[in-house]
């Protein structure tokens, strides 16, 4: 797996990640691959021993692994949080709405196309509380 | 009527500006026409039949006089002269040009208005009851929580990628005037035994292939939770929706495999789940969106007292009007169903002169109709005659409401890429032929809804007569439905049998609604007596 | 015979490929054979047409017939707004 080419936190986890199957209590695994169809709640007794959680988007048209990255950061997960696959520019601002902070596109994305599509928006309607921005009603009521 | 502050049009002008550089990427080669299709329907372009077709959200079926003239300035600068108005209370122009659609959005963006999610694989726009704020029925206006759901929904980043689209549809009254349980999410507004307001969640009604009533999931959500709820639901159907079949992708398809029993389980647990997570803008927020929606300055003291002495005005009064919560004022209903006519559609000058119809005699403001009529709903009764008047001039006063001719439609073949047959012209012919044969009014209310193809755009599924165009090898061919209907008494239609030609199914219609008249009781509608007889005696008629 | 039609990328426009590019009269259009997928794909990438696709269509009195109804309303616009039709000839009946 080649290095995230956007990423938000210090360094890149380097651990090989391992399909969910093979992820278990008896594996010393510290990085797992969750394709869209699997429950990623499923990772989260193993919230503590886990660096890396890569979410596969093998079509930019399948959107389950948005609920996927929200759901273990919502459960308190603070590894790296990869998105892999067939991600285009106009996705990068919603992946790091829902918690990703690292994505790696299969395809290499154009900096400057990608640095305005993560500009995309002045403020947000929603709390997703995973990416720490203040939603615009909070704005309004000084909350 | 809901008014932007710096945030909102912030938001609505971030939106030109990206569209605006996802169309140039296109144009200049570096976004493929697969990954651009997902992005333009997410702004309301499609690619039809003769060119891009532009669906402009009407947030809630509301508009202002000013929103209005632009949307007439719009049909006459970038399109050919008419739009033509939607089942979801939308405006849609046939022949936009892709280079002119971000200005086309941008000017939208000067009055509040947008194409946001009027199309593609996310929440769409919110949908309500045309009579809101007018009705003396109605327990409260709904518009505040559709507008708290539209900011939710707009670019929600866990709900653009969904199974299939997520249609919303929020009512505050008995009667039920938008088909509610027909959408993918029905709210009622309703008031519980301790006298609190909250929602009513109906879950997974639709038409398309697989039409079912949406059945009631929650029947009372606080307030302040409804946005968690709204996300439990969207997320429990965004991870275990169908993605393997694109007609069996609709949150009514997981509700029906699941069960409502086990769908709602994963919904309360999701919602349990949620609540500790922070998500929910507080009541202060409804309610600085409730003093947006404050009665306009309505007189006191006005006379109910009117005039009929003209029969024209009359019939039209009797047909197009309905009773409004202030003394003195009427809610007038505007069709855009001549004889003959398409369904729907209005010219500029039409346009614009109800936008200056609703700026003399409306307080600023119109509705569009699921229905695909334009509501004027603040009318002083003193100045109804006046705007008969000028309706009569401008060719918008026919006097039709909910009677044979007041067809909903789909653009159908003529239009559309995925149609199998025309609608437009089937209308027009039905249209005309009750207007000629004066049948129209001794049948009082029938609604009759016409479908292109079996996606049921034109409602086919719930109109007290139905009508599906289907290919039969090359051929249009129509099969009749009956019994269907959308309002409180939410019914779905039945097949009569074998299908016609397009002169054959006008010819039945002609012989059941006959049988109708022959066999009716006091008071009956045509759905009433087809539900107490029975198909078989119209099957009779249409085939015997 | 098998012809090409799409829409012009920018315009949306109903386009017909006439051998050299394409033209809004379906009667521009020329027969293909084996070259259809070629010529398409060619004409996506370089942009000049979008949703490009064969249809079936015979030359007669009048000019070039496509097979299918929807065609035909493509080539010669919605048979309820004629008076729009790129063709002055353009009548419901030469559409059904």
């Amino acid at each position: 797996m080649a290095d995230p080419q956007f990423l938000f936190r210090d360094e890149a986890a380097s651990a090989p990640a391992v399909p969910l199957s093979a992820f278990g209590e008896d594996t010393n695994a510290t990085a797992v691959r969750i394709e869209p169809a699997d429950d990623a709640r499923a990772l989260l007794p193993h919230l503590d021993r886990l660096s890396l959680v890569e979410v596969s988007f093998p079509a930019f048209t399948d959107g389950r692994g948005f609920s996927s990255a929200r759901i273990l950061r919502e459960a308190g997960y603070t590894g790296e949080l990869r998105a892999t696959g067939d991600i285009g520019v106009d996705m990068l601002t919603h992946l790091r709405r829902v918690g990703f902070d690292a994505i790696a596109p299969a395809t290499q994305l154009d900096a400057a196309e990608a640095e305005t599509a993560f500009n995309t928006w002045p403020e947000v309607y929603q709390a997703t509380v995973v990416d720490g921005r203040k939603p615009i009603w909070a704005l309004r009521h000084g909350l | 009527m809901y008014a932007y502050d710096k945030y909102d049009q912030a938001m609505v002008d971030a939106r030109v500006a990206e569209f605006r550089d996802q169309t140039r990427r296109r144009i200049e080669g570096s976004l493929s026409e697969e990954k651009f299709r997902p992005l333009r329907l997410q702004n309301g372009l499609y690619l039809q039949l003769h060119a891009y077709m532009l669906r402009v959200a009407v947030p809630y079926g509301t508009l202002s006089s000013a929103q209005m003239h632009v949307l007439g300035d719009i049909a006459d600068k970038y399109d050919r002269g008419y739009g033509h108005f939607t089942t979801r209370q939308n405006i849609q122009y046939n022949w936009i040009k892709l280079d002119e659609t971000p200005d086309i959005l941008a000017e939208l963006a000067k009055v509040e208005m947008h194409a946001i999610q009027t199309s593609g694989n996310c929440i769409r726009n919110i949908s309500s009851d045309q009579y809101a704020g007018a009705s003396p029925e109605e327990l409260i206006d709904p518009r505040p929580y559709a507008e708290l759901m539209r900011q939710w929904s707009s670019f929600h980043p866990e709900f653009l990628a969904l199974p299939r689209k997520f249609k919303i549809c929020v009512i505050a009254s008995e009667t039920d005037r938008a088909a509610m349980r027909l959408h993918d999410i029905g709210i009622r507004i309703v008031k519980n035994d301790a006298g609190e307001i909250g929602a009513s969640f109906y879950v997974g009604g639709g038409m398309g292939r697989t039409p079912f009533i949406a059945p009631l999931l929650n029947a009372f959500v606080p307030l302040d939770q409804l946005i968690t709820y709204a996300e439990a639901a969207l997320r429990v159907y965004n991870r275990y929706g169908r993605r393997d079949n694109k007609y069996k992708a609709r949150i009514k398809i997981l509700v029906h495999e699941l069960g409502l029993e086990e769908y709602k389980r994963q919904v309360e647990e999701e919602f349990a789940h949620l609540q500790s997570q922070d998500i929910e803008p507080p009541l202060a927020e409804l309610e600085r969106i409730k003093a947006h929606f404050a009665d306009p300055a309505f007189e006191a003291g006005l006379s109910d007292d009117l005039d009929l002495s003209n029969p024209g005005f009359a019939r039209w009064v009797r047909a197009n009007t309905a009773p409004h919560k202030v003394p003195g004022y009427a809610i007038a209903t505007i069709s855009l169903k001549p004889a003959g006519g398409i369904p729907g559609d209005a010219s500029a000058d039409q346009i614009r002169e109800m936008a200056a119809l609703a700026k003399a005699y409306s307080l600023d403001e119109l509705r569009v109709t699921h229905a695909q009529n334009i509501v004027l709903p603040h009318v002083k009764k003193a100045d109804l005659f006046a705007l008969w008047q000028r309706l009569d001039a401008a060719g918008l006063a026919t006097a039709n409401l909910d009677a044979i001719t007041d067809i909903i439609a789909c653009p159908g073949l003529d239009y559309c890429s995925l149609a199998n047959a025309r609608s437009i012209p089937l209308a027009q012919k039905i249209s005309s032929r009750f207007t000629d044969n004066g049948k129209e009014e001794a049948l009082g209310e029938l609604k009759l809804k016409i479908s292109g193809c079996i996606n049921a755009c034109g409602h086919h599924h719930a109109g007290h007569i139905g009508i599906l165009g289907v290919d039969r090898k090359g051929v249009e061919n129509y099969q009749l439905l009956l019994g269907g209907s959308e309002g409180a008494d939410t019914s779905l239609g039945q097949i009569t049998g074998p299908g016609f030609s397009e002169d054959g199914v006008v010819d039945a219609i002609d012989r059941v609604t006959d049988l109708y008249l022959n066999q009716r009781e006091e008071g009956e509608r045509f759905l009433d007596t087809y539900r107490r007889l029975g198909m078989a005696p119209f099957k009779e008629v249409i085939y015997g | 015979m098998k012809i090409i039609t799409g829409n012009d990328l920018k315009s949306g426009a109903v386009t017909w490929w006439d051998g050299k590019g394409w033209s809004l009269h379906v009667n521009d259009a020329v027969a293909v054979e084996a070259d259809a997928a070629a010529i398409i794909a060619e004409e996506e990438a370089t942009r000049r047409v979008t949703g490009a696709y064969t249809v079936d269509a015979e030359q007669g009195a009048d000019g070039i017939r496509p097979a299918h109804i929807k065609e035909r309303i493509r080539a010669l616009g919605p048979t309820v707004r004629l008076d729009l039709s790129l063709d002055p000839s353009a009548t419901p009946d030469r559409v059904l």
